[in-house]
This record gives C-alpha cells, sequence and structure tokens, in this order.
C-alpha cells in the first residue's frame, strides 16, 4: 500500500491493534450545553466531535427557503483549526467540509421525521474538536444524540460508520492513518431497525464481489454503534428523571 | 447567543440591582461567576485549555510552528491568533456570521498578548533573523453567554502555562547551511513564563456603577464598557473602550482602579489552580466534556 505501513499484520491485528471487526472505543454524553435546543459531544477513539442543534423555529433568512409539507434541514459541519495535526487555516467553507455538510443533511432528511414541522427549519451543528479519522461517522452519531435530546422525533438512532478493505478482509471504523493508506473507504449510515441505509459513499475502486462483505462489516459496526448509543440515551434520560423527581 | 433583547421594566430591575450591589444572580459589582478550568483537552495540539464562566465555553488550542521571525525584530518569534465564533454557539455566525466579532476579538488578543511585555518572545527565537517558534493560538466560541473577553484571556493564560514546545538543535554541516533537529524525547521541551500575562477585566457602566463579569441582560442595560488588561503585579498593559456609548474621565478612572484591583485578585488564583492541576500529573481525571 501507498502508506508503507502494514494495516494488517500477519496474526490478523491491525496499526492500534484492533481486530479487523473491532470498533473503537465510543464515550459520550447529551445535554452538555444549556443554550441550544440539543447537544451532544462524542468520543470514538481520539476523534472528538461536539453537534448542537436549534430547532424546530422559524425559517431564518429568505422566506422561500421553507418547505411547505416538512421541515428545512439545515447543517453546518466544521472542523477546530487545531484538531488535525497539520493545523488547518479555516473551520468550514473549504469544499471537504461543505461535503460533509451535504451528506449530513441528507442522512438526516432521511432519518427526521420533517413532515411534522411544515414551513420551519432545523439547524445541526457539528464540530469537529479532534480529529483522528471518521469525522462524517462521528459527526452523525453525535448528531444523532442532540437531535433526540432536542427532542425531535427520528424514525430509528441514524448510526455511522466506515470500513476499509485491506488484503480481502473488511476494517470497521478506521482510523486517520488507515484512511490515509490509500485503501478502499466506505462510508455508511444505517437506520439499524428497518436495515435502511441513509448514506452511502465509496471512495477508491472495489471489485464488485466484494461490495457485500464490506457493506455487511460497515452495517454490523452500526448496528453495534446503535447499543451504544441506545444506551446513552437511556442513561441520560434516567440521570434527568431523577434529577426532576427530586 | 451573542446579544439579547430586555423589556425597560427588566432594564430597571437591573439597574436598581446594581446600584444597591445585589445583581440579579446575587453577586455584588466585583464579583465573578463560577469559573472552571481545565487544561490539556486536545491531544492534536501543544497546549491547550477549555474555561467555562457561567455559561460561556470557550476552547483554547495552541501549536507552535517554525517559521521566519518579523524582520523588525529579528530575534522574536510570535503569536497569532484566530477566534472562531462557530455556529455552535449560536445560529446567527452559521457562514460568515461569526467573522466581524472574531476579528474585533482576535485584533484585542493581539495588542494584549502579543508583545514582549507579555509573553517572552525571545524565547520562541530559534536562530535570528532565520527561523523562531510561531504559536498559533486558536480560539474556539463553543457557547456565548457575556463577557467572552474575560473567559479568552483566562483560557488563553491557561493554553500557555500547558504549552510544551520541542525543544531544538541547530547543526551547521561544513558548507555552513544550517539544519533544525527536533529533540526525539518527546518528554525534551520548553515551556513559557506566563509571569507577566495578563488577564482581560472587562467593566461595564450600568447606570452610575460599574460591573465586573456581566451577563447578556446587565451588557444591554449597559452603554459603554471598559476593556483593561492587568498582569499579577496589577499593572494595567492595554486599555481599550467598547460598546457605543461614551464614558467621562472620572468613570474611566474609576473604573481602570477597581479593574486594576479585581484583575490582581483574579490571577494568584488562577496560578494556585494551574499549578495544582499540573501537580496531579497523569493521575488527574480528565474530565473534558463527558463530566
Amino acid at each position: 500500500n501507498m502508506a508503507g505501513l502494514e494495516l494488517l499484520s500477519d496474526q490478523g491485528y491491525r496499526l492500534d491493534g484492533r481486530k479487523p471487526s473491532e470498533l473503537r472505543k465510543v464515550q459520550a454524553r447529551m445535554g452538555v450545553f444549556a443554550q441550544g435546543d440539543g447537544s451532544a459531544y462524542i468520543e470514538q477513539g481520539n476523534t472528538k466531535a461536539l453537534a448542537v442543534v436549534y430547532g424546530p423555529h422559524e425559517v431564518r433568512g429568505s422566506r422561500g427557503k421553507a418547505l411547505h409539507d416538512r421541515a428545512v434541514i439545515n447543517c453546518q459541519f466544521s472542523m477546530a483549526t487545531f484538531s488535525t495535526a497539520e493545523r488547518k487555516r479555516r473551520p468550514h467553507g473549504d469544499r471537504k467540509s461543505s461535503e460533509v455538510s451535504q451528506h449530513l443533511k441528507q442522512t438526516f432528511e432521511a432519518a427526521i421525521l420533517t413532515q411534522l414541522y411544515p414551513r420551519s427549519q432545523i439547524d445541526i451543528y457539528v464540530k469537529i474538536l479532534q480529529s483522528d479519522g471518521g469525522n462524517y461517522s462521528a459527526s452523525v452519531n453525535a448528531a444523532t444524540l442532540a437531535v433526540i435530546d432536542a427532542g425531535i422525533p427520528l424514525r430509528d438512532y441514524v448510526c455511522a460508520c466506515s470500513a476499509g478493505f485491506v488484503e480481502d478482509t473488511p476494517l470497521a471504523d478506521l482510523c486517520h492513518a488507515e484512511e490515509a493508506g490509500g485503501g478502499t473507504v466506505l462510508s455508511l449510515a444505517l437506520l439499524p431497525q428497518g436495515g435502511q441505509i441513509a448514506l452511502l459513499q465509496m471512495d477508491a475502486r472495489l471489485h464488485q464481489d466484494h461490495l457485500d462483505t464490506l457493506m455487511e462489516a460497515a452495517m454490523t459496526a452500526c448496528r453495534s454503534l446503535s447499543t451504544v448509543l441506545d444506551r446513552v440515551v437511556r442513561e441520560h434520560l434516567q440521570e434527568v428523571t431523577t434529577l426532576t423527581a427530586e | 447567543m451573542a446579544t439579547v433583547q430586555i423589556s425597560e421594566a427588566e432594564k430597571v430591575y437591573i439597574v436598581h440591582g446594581v446600584r444597591d450591589d445585589l445583581r440579579v444572580d446575587g453577586r455584588g459589582c466585583e464579583d465573578y461567576r463560577h469559573m472552571e478550568i481545565e487544561t490539556d483537552v486536545v491531544s492534536n495540539t501543544d497546549g491547550s485549555a477549555r474555561v467555562k464562566l457561567g455559561y460561556s465555553d470557550i476552547l483554547v488550542g495552541i501549536k507552535a510552528e517554525i517559521g521566519r521571525p518579523r524582520p523588525m525584530v529579528p530575534d522574536e518569534g510570535f503569536l497569532e491568533f484566530f477566534v472562531d465564533c462557530s455556529a455552535n454557539a449560536t445560529p446567527e455566525f452559521e457562514g460568515r456570521g461569526g467573522e466581524d466579532l472574531g476579528t474585533e476579538i482576535s485584533n484585542t488578543l493581539y495588542k494584549v498578548f502579543n508583545n514582549p511585555h507579555s509573553v517572552d518572545l525571545r524565547a520562541l527565537c530559534i536562530s535570528p533573523k532565520e527561523h523562531c517558534w510561531i504559536l498559533y493560538v486558536d480560539v474556539l466560541l463553543l457557547q456565548c453567554d457575556g463577557n467572552l473577553y474575560d473567559a479568552i484571556s483566562v483560557a488563553v493564560k491557561a493554553a500557555l502555562f500547558n504549552t510544551r514546545i520541542p525543544r531544538v538543535q541547530i547543526s551547521e554541516d561544513d558548507e555552513g547551511t544550517k539544519e533544525i533537529e527536533l529533540s526525539d524525547d518527546p518528554y525534551d521541551c520548553m515551556r513559557l513564563s506566563v509571569e507577566n500575562v495578563p488577564c482581560i477585566v472587562t467593566l461595564c457602566k450600568v447606570g452610575q456603577r460599574h460591573i465586573v463579569d456581566a451577563t447578556l441582560q446587565e451588557k444591554a442595560c449597559s452603554k459603554a464598557c471598559l476593556l483593561l488588561s492587568v498582569t499579577s503585579r496589577g499593572t494595567v498593559t492595554c486599555v481599550r473602550k467598547i460598546g457605543g456609548g461614551s464614558l467621562d474621565p472620572e468613570s474611566i478612572f474609576e473604573m481602570t482602579e477597581t479593574g486594576k484591583r479585581v484583575g490582581k485578585a483574579l490571577q494568584s488564583p488562577l496560578m494556585e489552580l494551574l499549578q495544582k492541576e499540573e501537580s496531579l500529573g497523569k493521575k488527574r481525571q480528565k474530565v473534558g466534556f463527558l463530566g
């Protein structure tokens, strides 16, 4: 491969010691901020993302944007200038972050019950504080929790995960070194209960025969993530209800 | 929220409270809100700190890069500031909405911190006229609840305290070309002295009195504010009037006196806290955003 690193050792371990299907440690918290309508923070390994949700509220700016039958989903993805190894000059507005903003918008249009809020707008802002691969996935997972924290109804949790393909083995939840390693990277957002795919993206060539295995690996990873997110939500609700009961 | 709108009745209530030295949240005129500080929160940086003041939430990351010294001061390194008013703080900042505020704050930060009296810029020089360290101080606003300047200055000071710059060695070969070598040991680092680094105290004139650490509601009642940067010895290094209204010389004098007193009182607990946190070393439980 291009980086000259061995992404998968002969013993079947990855650069950071994980097994091919193993996810990085996930830690998350809902309701980190008081001012937004919903907020959440997630750590997936060394990738850290913060999501804030405002709305549903009146459509801001030009009225022409408003949709008569559903809510407008407005997303902005940005990265802290110090989040990457090399300092970034701008937090957002570059081609890469605009692309992720678009993807987030598509993902959440598929997941939020937008028809419940006609002529209104929901803002989802995601900030990457520390980047170590899987920025899109961490953003989706953080935003899901923030949307739930805001009390906006979803069809299901949206969980996202990346997967790569090295030496005929699918790898789940890639870190930065693995993403930069030059292999195939697939990003997938899943609504796990119905098995519906909200977003699918793959940027490199891959033999068609392998696509199924790769997608299956990503979907399995998404399902495991959904159990983690579900636990975070339940724990948060438990905490909130005991606090309000006192 | 960057600003709030309040009714006349609320304004009267706040102004009367300030007159009697009892503010809406129970504080006196010279009291700060509860402040939380944590350093070393982002591992991709050379130094970082997070400060919460009320609901204001600031994250500062510092990255050191090697660059060329400025021609006017060939034996000094320098600081570069960038303030990111992110949409996370308020939807008003979406797109380019936060740029004006960001530029205004970063310009003030240049004036306060980027001079040899505040930071030992000479220590950042590697070889005169050729190489120096540039510290990129990136401020991220996560939530705005008034008094951003004070919170940012504390966060910058804490992050500078936390900054570790790798030691470098310059070797020269036979032809006289210099080469910079970074130390192999990640713990072989240089640290900056933050002894003379000032903190900003913003005083807002509300009615006939002035208050420290104004909330957004109090800020809305204030015609004009005075920003002072004060060192641990009580020296004022920068004064700036902000806001649309005007101030008479007498109140500027009074506000400067208060600012000196409050600024000096702010510095010693801050240093104590930073030193205490550092003394815990690796044992310290990192809280970050999970706590």
